[in-house]
């Protein structure tokens, strides 16, 4: 075909429409991966943790979480035992860097905290423009080119876990590692933990041993009076856990 | 329909009515609706809100909109779409044979790489051109085993400025299988061993 002028007039809005698409890219769907087949939850073992903030890191790497945001973050709790309802809390950089000293008086322990996930999330449930939503298979996601950024689920979230990425404006959070686990690996902080505190655990898989576990120790999820359907399990975790 | 009742046996009304009639909508065509071009015209009016509605609805709300719920399915495969960062064990143990048996022999056989070695998804990728940076023993053994009254009281912890007096792990103890053999015989969880193995 010869390229006369009419033609490469015609040719270039044609072109620049193809090229949005290329640059955009084809979203690559994971194979063998069905959406109904799945629903992901956490399970942590607070006896396990020792606080080396190598989930934060690995976290903060993997999903580009601008510094001073957590997606996941680690508390470290200090329970004095006359003050069993009023713990003191730190969390210096998240937990990323590792914690300083304290005292060794009273309870001590690590929290690791992440998006619980929840079934009936708050987060969802306020967002006016449907950014923000719990997929088929569990994941409360947020589709940051649908996002105002108004910042409702932030203040709706009860755990704390949501933030406004402050190069985008739009809502960010955990999102289970999603681009890890449709791929059939684990989240990167559970992937890092080195003592197994963190175990991704995929409830509708009857051979995941999340199964056994919850049936034979007492776990607990945070926050359960806000009946939230909270799908993050925390082994051995202590009443001043807030 | 009323009027008609009314006028029922009494021309003198409906001779009435005739006139009104005439005057007003009868002679302008129809006798169910009165002004009917205009009724027409809110029709069109109407309908072409409608397809405009229709239209732009369908121009403007992202076709995956409403597959699964009220948000746009697509974002679903988008987010999914994300390159990973960090191999995973699995992958670094396929080449790194020499290091898992070293591992074996230790208690850090449970340790994954990436949780000292950091993200190495690229590595795996390219193992040529990119290579992981070389750790500083002092800096990543001590965010694991720092002494902390919160950590677990199981956990193997020291305090580093007392137990190494500044010189780096690594000098005494071996990152992948950390237990020095020597010293463990006479006394353990001993003070660093001067020439103890690397």
């Amino acid at each position: 075909m010869e390229i006369t002028r009419r033609r490469l007039l015609l040719l270039l809005p044609a072109a620049a429409v193809a090229w949005k698409y290329i640059q955009a890219g084809t979203p690559e769907a994971a194979p063998n991966y069905k959406l109904g087949e799945h629903w992901w939850g956490m399970l942590i073992d607070i006896p396990k943790c020792i606080g080396c903030g190598s989930c934060v890191r690995a976290c903060s790497a993997e999903n580009d979480v601008p510094d001073g945001y957590f997606r996941t973050w680690i508390e470290r709790y200090h329970v004095p035992d006359w003050a069993i309802e009023r713990p003191e809390v730190e969390s210096p950089n998240g937990g990323k860097d590792g914690f300083p000293p304290n005292q060794s008086t009273g309870k001590n322990f690590f929290v690791p905290k992440l998006c619980n996930h929840c079934a009936d999330s708050p987060c969802t449930q306020v967002c006016p423009v449907g950014a923000t939503f719990v997929s088929p298979d569990g994941v409360v996601l947020v589709d940051k080119n649908y996002c105002l950024g108004c910042r409702y689920c932030v203040q709706a979230c009860p755990y704390g876990c949501r933030f406004i990425n402050p190069k985008t404006n739009t809502a960010e959070k955990c999102t289970l590692c999603y681009h890890r686990i449709t791929k059939g690996l684990t989240t990167a902080c559970a992937e890092v933990c080195p003592t197994g505190a963190r175990q991704l655990a995929d409830l509708k898989n009857p051979n995941d041993p999340i199964h056994e576990f919850l049936k034979t120790h007492s776990v607990q999820v945070l926050k359960p009076h806000m009946a939230t359907g909270a799908k993050v399990f925390y082994n051995g975790m202590d009443g001043s856990v807030r | 329909m009323t009027a008609i009742i009314v006028a029922e046996g009494d021309t003198r009304y409906q001779k009435t009515l005739r006139v009104v009639g005439r005057n007003s909508h009868e002679t302008r065509g129809s006798s169910v609706f009165k002004d009917t071009e205009h009724l027409i015209r809110l029709a069109v009016v109407l309908a072409l809100g409608v397809v405009a509605f229709v239209g732009l609805r369908a121009a403007v709300v992202p076709k995956s909109f409403g597959q699964y719920g009220h948000y746009r399915g697509a974002a679903i495969g988008e987010i999914a779409a994300r390159p990973i960062g960090h191999a995973g064990h699995e992958v670094c143990e396929g080449c790194h044979t020499d290091v898992v048996e070293q591992k074996k022999l230790g208690r850090h056989v449970v340790v994954p790489c990436e949780a000292c070695h950091g993200p190495q998804a690229k590595h795996a990728d390219d193992r040529a051109t990119i290579k992981p940076p070389k750790l500083d023993t002092a800096v990543v053994c001590s965010r694991c085993h720092e002494a902390n009254s919160a950590k677990p009281k199981t956990f193997p912890q020291v305090a580093t400025a007392d137990h190494a007096q500044g010189i780096a792990c690594g000098t005494c103890h071996q990152p992948h299988h950390p237990k020095i053999e020597e010293a463990a015989e006479s006394k353990p969880a001993a003070k660093p061993a001067t020439g103890g193995k690397k």
